[in-house]
This record gives structure tokens, sequence and C-alpha cells, in this order.
């Protein structure tokens, strides 16, 4: 008991709980999923469709938060993969085909890719801090896709193109088993191989890594690109879902959002030790909140206040400092993930 | 003097950590005006013991008193506030700051709300002089001295204050016996102002010089409490390692070993006038298989940079380096590594624990390294290794699983030299390996390099204990001023006639 209790994903998914406890209270058919046309509707499926683009974004954020570093680029990234593959489907000779949405994709997939080996460039190559490194594109992003988009909001009706973010498969969201996947495989690229502990030990002690001969410029250079592909997928499902391109709105603050949902999942801001199952449902609890915020009807001005609320409530639960406020004093340096108010 | 009432006064404390009983009913008091020795070998207890008084963590058992009040601080603020001043076994300083800044760091004098800078100035000089540190720039920033300096700042922050209680958790252990002197010759002073001070070290001859008292633990336990003068030193070893062993003299018994090969045409390394600009330079060695090269020089000599140089930590842009018989430039740790060479750093915090991570994750993090993160050493693999080398060392707790930062600070140096030995390197760079060791692992350690150098390793040894370094090196590179000024081989040179050439030598 007392172990569960200390284990680091016990208060996050007690909070998830809590949060989808509390919309049940509000709105009776909350909880309850059903079948129409082979597809499964219900909030439920929302809060995971809605939640996808976070979900991926929050993955790549949180190797890139364990190598020490942040990447804020992702929301432009995200804009910019929307605006290339619209751009190129609605110019296209046959903007309707499975061929066109296809290279629209790859397209938008190397673009993430580049802008992810650009960020990497400046993080482990010129060594800028990440967080102005990232800060560049984050700001010049959005205006790299306005030159595409020609400031613009560009429609596109694609059928293969909008299942990414709309579509199902057995019963499921696409953009979802999308996110699902993402995960699977990250899970397993770091886990199975040595690279999870590779970029844990250059979040920790950078100096220590690179004497020990780690290759610390390969391994941040792996988690910025990786970061820029999850944003890239993530802007397809942003402008698929939408079937347009908006350089201006698509992925504003979802950078935020997947910082929020790394924290709340228990990585540490300062690097080291991350755990993608915490980051999973900290951005399902970020999304629940902006479900619930619908369900409860509370007015759009204050609805910032209440996430922020929120997230400060989870991550006073995970600090081991204001846990020894309100209850029993435990030492320091045993506690191995403490967790600093982000907010 | 038992009427004397102690100033501090620990009594039957406990701690525990999940799965280690690292307190079990010790007691300890110092007295006013007296110099007290903590003894015990590497996690008996005695880091653990000063941070429980400090309120670094917190007891499970037992009562603190400090001046006849019953204490129990929650915050190492607190217990300064109560006037007792800690330097801690690791250096927890702002490397990012400058020397004044760290010696005055929250208590800098302020005039009209803000920091009164050249009083703070003023303050650090005076006592930087007291400790005969005069030549360190109390503007410059920390990080860029070495970590003995750094060690030294930390002592000069600690006897700033004007405390009733001066604790010093193995502060010469990168020392040279100079600097040991002079941190003497201040604790001495203080010592007569009346002023209690707790001493850790490893050294039993700077114990038996400086210490009035003693308190021996073992394995977390109280052994007792000693007059120094009334304990000789075989009875001290025997009561911290609780057997009668002769460390000592196996200390002292003559290593016979192979002498190495010299016949092999090309020495594995050979470096000329290597050197780096603002570091050190007119480093010419040459080194066989299975040779031991010792570094002597005083502080700041240059010795580190040296091994940096040959590990290509820091890039050499003088002279030229051959390893294996070819002309290589070493641009990265990684081509050092890929050419054999191992480099174990003095600066076991900041440059060599990863500390979050366990203690078989640090042991195979170097051979991780180097087969690249796509080809992970296999679980089994791993375990295997982290046992062999936690029993071979002596490791303790003898837990693979344990994260890096619990362990005592010797253990955790055991863990760093295994990191490199599970790569069999083919010359291994160890910058004082048995920094914090206690006497029965160090004997061991000096055994284990030994024996490496006979099966053929090369082996480049730095260590701020001369005797360790004439004891051990087949030919002995002596620096000054950050510049080799000779390389003789080692027949029977006494510590003298290092002096001698240091003194001599115009660099
Ligand atoms: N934070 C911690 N969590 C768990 N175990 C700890 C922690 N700190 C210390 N220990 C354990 O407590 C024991 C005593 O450690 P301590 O650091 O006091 O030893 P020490 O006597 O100072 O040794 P050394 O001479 O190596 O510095 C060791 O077994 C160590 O592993
Ligand atoms: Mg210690």
């Amino acid at each position: 008991m007392n172990a569960l209790l200390k284990h680091r994903l016990t208060w996050p998914v007690l909070a998830l709980v809590l949060l989808l406890v509390l919309n049940q209270l509000f709105r009776s058919d909350f909880l309850s999923v059903r079948v129409q046309d082979g597809h499964l509707y219900g909030s439920l499926i929302d809060i995971l469709r809605n939640g996808a683009p976070t979900i991926l974004i929050a993955l790549g954020m949180t190797l890139v938060i364990a190598s020490r570093g942040i990447d804020l680029s992702v929301g432009a990234v995200a804009a910019i993969a929307g605006a290339v593959s619209c751009t190129y489907i609605y110019n296209s000779p046959d903007p309707t085909s499975l061929r066109t949405a296809a290279i629209g994709v790859s397209i938008a997939v190397v673009a993430g890719l580049a802008l992810g080996l650009w960020n990497g460039f400046l993080v482990a190559v010129i060594g800028i801090q990440p967080i102005i490194a990232t800060l560049v594109l984050m700001t010049a992003g959005r205006g790299l896709a306005q030159l595409v988009t020609d400031g613009q909001i560009i429609s596109v009706s694609n059928d293969p193109y909008q299942a990414i973010g709309a579509g199902f498969f057995l019963g499921l969201p696409i953009s979802i088993l999308i996110a699902v996947a993402a995960f699977a495989v990250a899970g397993l690229l770091t886990r199975r191989t040595a690279l999870g502990t590779l970029i844990e030990a250059v979040g920790i002690n950078p100096v220590a890594s690179r004497l020990a001969g780690l290759n610390a410029r390969t391994i941040t250079w792996t988690v910025y690109v990786f970061s820029g592909l999850c944003a890239a997928i993530a802007g397809l499902m942003i402008s698929s879902n939408v079937t347009a391109a908006d350089a201006n709105n698509a992925g504003l603050y979802i950078e935020m959002d997947a910082i929020l949902a790394v924290v709340i999942g228990g990585t540490s801001l300062a690097g080291g030790r991350y755990s993608l199952v915490g980051t999973l449902v900290g951005a399902l609890i970020i999304q629940t909140l902006t479900t619930t915020v619908y369900t409860l009807g509370i007015p759009p001005e204050v609805t910032l206040v209440f996430k922020a609320l929120v997230v400060i409530i989870v991550c006073l639960l995970q600090s081991s400092k204001a846990r020894t406020l309100l209850g029993k004093r435990k030492r320091p340096l045993t506690e191995q993930a403490e967790v600093k108010v982000a907010v | 003097m038992n009427e004397i009432v102690p100033v501090v006064d620990m009594n039957n404390i406990s701690i525990e950590f999940p799965g280690v009983k690292a307190l079990d009913g010790v007691s300890l008091r110092l007295f006013q005006g007296e110099v007290h020795a903590l003894m015990g070998e590497n996690g008996a207890g005695k880091s653990t013991l000063i941070k429980a008084l400090t309120g670094v963590y917190a007891i499970d058992g037992g009562t603190i008193t400090v001046m006849g009040v019953q204490h129990s601080f929650s915050t190492p603020a607190e217990a300064q506030a109560a006037r007792i001043s800690t330097v801690y076994q690791e250096v927890n300083l702002c490397p990012n700051l400058s020397v004044e800044e760290n010696i005055l760091l929250g208590r800098e004098p302020r005039r009209r709300g803000g920091i009164h800078w050249r009083e703070v100035r003023r303050k650090a000089k005076d006592v930087l002089e007291q400790l005969q540190l005069g030549h360190i720039d109390p503007g410059s920033i920390l990080s860029s001295h070495s970590i003995a300096i750094q060690q030294l700042v930390a002592i000069a922050r600690s006897v700033q204050v004007d405390a009733k209680v001066l604790i010093l958790d193995e502060p010469t252990s990168s020392l040279d016996s100079d600097e040991v002197q002079q941190l003497f010759t201040v604790i001495r002073t203080l010592r007569d102002r009346g002023v209690a001070i707790l001493f850790v070290s490893h050294f039993l001859e700077q114990v038996y010089d400086i210490s009035d008292r003693m308190t021996v633990l073992r394995n977390g336990k109280l052994v007792g409490e000693f007059m120094t003068r009334d304990l000789p030193r075989m009875g001290l070893i025997s009561k911290m390692i609780g057997k009668e062993m002769d460390a000592l003299a196996e200390l002292e018994e003559a290593e016979s070993r192979r002498e190495p090969d010299r016949s092999e045409r090309v020495p594995f390394v050979q470096a000329e006038n290597l050197g780096r600009k603002g570091s050190v330079q007119d480093v010419t060695v040459a080194i066989h298989a299975g040779e031991i090269l010792g570094l002597a020089g005083l502080l700041g000599s240059g010795r580190t940079e040296t091994a940096r140089l040959l590990f290509g930590a820091d890039r050499a842009d003088q002279g030229q380096l051959r390893i294996g018989g070819t002309a290589r430039t070493l641009r990265t740790p990684r081509s050092a590594i890929d050419q054999g060479v191992a480099f174990s750093s003095e600066n076991r915090k900041e440059e060599g624990l990863i500390s979050d991570l366990s203690v078989r994750d640090n042991l195979v993090l170097a051979m991780q390294a180097s087969k690249g993160w796509l080809r992970r050493v296999p679980g089994h693999t791993q375990d295997q290794l982290a046992e062999k080398f936690i029993r071979a060392l002596d490791i303790r707790p003898a837990n693979k699983d344990a994260l890096i930062q619990n362990l005592s600070g010797g253990n955790q140096q055991k863990v760093l030299l295994a990191r490199w030995l599970i790569t069999n390197p083919k010359l291994l760079i160890l910058d004082e390996p048995t920094r914090g060791i206690d006497i029965g692992a160090k004997t061991q350690i000096q055994k284990l390099i030994s024996s490496l150098a006979s099966d053929g390793m090369s082996i480049i040894f730095i260590s701020a204990e001369l005797e360790e370094v004439l004891r051990l090196s087949d030919h002995i590179a002596i620096l000054k001023d950050r510049r080799m000024v000779a390389d003789i081989p080692n027949d029977g040179v006494t510590m003298e006639d290092v002096m001698t050439i240091i003194a001599g030598s115009n660099a």
C-alpha cells in the first residue's frame, strides 16, 4: 500500500479517474460508449481522438526533456506539416486520390524530420540552449507555414487524407491508433535498445556521459528529430481533422499542453529519468480537462484558470516536498522523482 | 573532562533507509576545543551521522543535544543558524559563481539593500589568506579550478563563519601534504579558540596528527570512543574492520610484479611536446604495455590536465601523439576510448556519477557507450558483470539495483573504477583512484593496479599522495607550473628526490 502511494504514477492516474468521475456526475452518459455504423462513439472516444495530437507531441517531448532539453517549436512544426501537405494536395492535378494524399503526408513527414534536424543542429552542434534554439523555430515556423499557404486557410477534400484525423479502423479512431503505435514503437526503441538509458545518462550528467564515451551529440540529435517527426504527424492529424491547413492556429499552444503532460507524468524538467506511460496519462488528463470544461459549462474566460488549478494540484501531489508538508516528514534523496511545479 | 558539558551530544541515533540500516544506536560527543576524528570503513555511516546532525536527514531514533538544548534540525540552514558549519564530502558549491560569491553565499554583507561587493571581496580575501590561499583570485569562477582548490574554497566558506562546531567530511581527500598542513594550522587555531571540530579522513597519519579523540563506527554501529593517544594504529584498524588484520603491514609489503616488457618495439602511447594553450605544455612521455607511469607535481601543476589531453577530454593544439605506433589526434573522449584508452576522473560527482541511475547502469555505461545505443548489453550480461565487480571490489551494499547516489563516497569511487575495468582498456588513466577509499580497500586497489599492469595493461597513475605514486610506478613524470619538467625511471626514487627536482627546475 505504501509502495503504491509512493509510485510516481499513482497520483496522475487517480487525478484522471477523478476527472472522469466528475464528468460522469454532471453528464450521466459521459462514460458510456456506443456503437454506431460499426464505429465506437462517446465522450471517452472523443477524448482519445482529440487528444491524439497532444499525446504524440508529448511523446516526443518526453525524450527531449529527458535529455535535458525542451522543444518549444512543436506547435509551429505541426502547422508547417499541415500547411505543406494541404498545399500540395490542393495544388495537385488529382486532389482526391490516395496517391496524392500519400505524397502530401510524405512531404510533411520529411519536413518534420528536417525541422527536427535543424533544432538538433542548433542544440547539439552549435550549443545553443534548447529553450532559445527551439524558440527560433517556434516564432519563425508560423511565418514559414504562412509562406507555404500564402496566408490563406487551405481547405482540401481528400478522403484518404481525412481518414488520418477523423477516420475509424476496426471501430477505433485512426488517430489514436497512430498515437498508440508511436508509443509502442518509442517504448520498444528506447527500452529494448540502450537508447533510453543513454538519453537519461546525458540528461542527468552530460559531462560524465561524454567522459564515459557517450556520443551525446548523436543522442541529442536523435531526440529532436524524433520530436520533429511526432509534431509533423500530429500536424497531419490536426489538419486532416478539420480538412484544412490553418497556419496561424493549428497546434497553437500545443507545446504547453505537451510539456504539462510530461511534467504531470512524472518526468522532471531537469532531465533524467522519464516515463512514457506517465506522459500518456498526463496527456489524457490534459485532454479530459479540456472536455470537462465543456461538460461543466465553464465560461471560456476561466477555462485556463481552471486548467491551471488542476495542473497545480497534480504537481503538488507529486512533489515530495509538498507531501512532506501535508503529511509525515520524509527524507530527501530517498525520493526518486522529485517533480518541480512548473506552471 | 567528563565534567564539561559537550557542545554536541548525539545519543543513540538510528537512521534507516529503505533496505539499509545506516545507523543503529550510534552516539557521538563533541567537546569545546577538541578535534574529534570520526573513523570507519567505507559505508560505515560517517557521512550519514554528520547529515543527521546537520538536518539533511531526519533521524528515526535518538536525541541530538546542541549546547545543552535538544534540537532536531530539519534543514541544514537551521543547523547553520545554530553555528554548526559543515563541509560535506562532495563539494556542493555553485560551480558557475565566483570563488568569493561561493565563500559568502547566503550571508553577503549588505549595504542599502544591495550586496556590498567591496566588502565581499575583502572578507573573501581575508579568509583565503588565513588559509594561505592568497594566490587564488577571489573573482575567478569556481569551476575553473581543480577539485582540490574547490575543496579548499568549501573549507574557506566553512571557516569564514564564526562557528561553534566545524564539521569536515574528508576535507583532505584530494589535497597535497602542503595543503593538508595549511589546513591543519587553521584547524589548530580554531581549536585553540574553542571550536569543536569533527574530522573525517581515511589517512591515519593525518588522524593521528590532528585529532585528540575519536569515535569509531562499523557497519552503522558504534564501536567506541577513544582518546587518540591511547589507541595505537593497529588497534584502530582492527576496531574499524572488526577483525585482526594486518592491513598496515600489508600496505608496507613490497609489491613484486613482473618487469614491464620494454623490448616491445613501440611504446603503446608516445607523446611528444603535447600541449594545449592555457592548460599544460611539453608533455613528453612513452608508456609501454604493462608499464605504470606516475604523475607527480604540486597542486595545480597540470597532472589532471595532462590526463585530459591524453584522453581527448581536452583537445591538444601542440605536439604529437602516437597510440599503438600510429599518429592520432584525439578530438573527443570517444576517439581515445576507441584506441583503448580509459580515464577515471578525480571529480566523482561532476565527471563520473550518473546520480539517478542504478549501480548496474553506471557500471556498464562505458561499455554500452562503446557498443553504441543499438547494441544493448543484454540484461543478464549486465547483471553478471555488475555482480562480478561488486564482489571483486567489495562494493557495499552489494545491490546492483541501488541508486548510485545512495552509496557512500568510497563505494561510488569503486563503481567508477569498475566502469573502466569492464571495458578492459589498453591504457588506464587513473586520476586519484583511491580518493576517499578506506585503507583496506586502498591496499586492495593498489594490488589490483599492479596486477593489471602485470597482465600487460599500461597505467597512468595520479595521486596527491606521493608515497603511493612512488610505490606503484615504474617511472615518474614530474610536472611543474603546467609543464612537464622530467621523466625519471623509478629505481628507488624518494620523495626528497622528487621535491628537489620540483624545486630545482625552472620551468
Ligand atoms: N540516501 C540514502 N539512501 C539509501 N542508502 C543510503 C543513503 N545514504 C547512505 N546510504 C547507505 O548508508 C550507509 C552509510 O553510508 P555513509 O555515506 O554514511 O558512509 P561513510 O561512512 O561516509 O563512507 P565513506 O567512507 O565511503 O564516505 C551505506 O551503506 C550507504 O549505502
Ligand atoms: Mg562518507
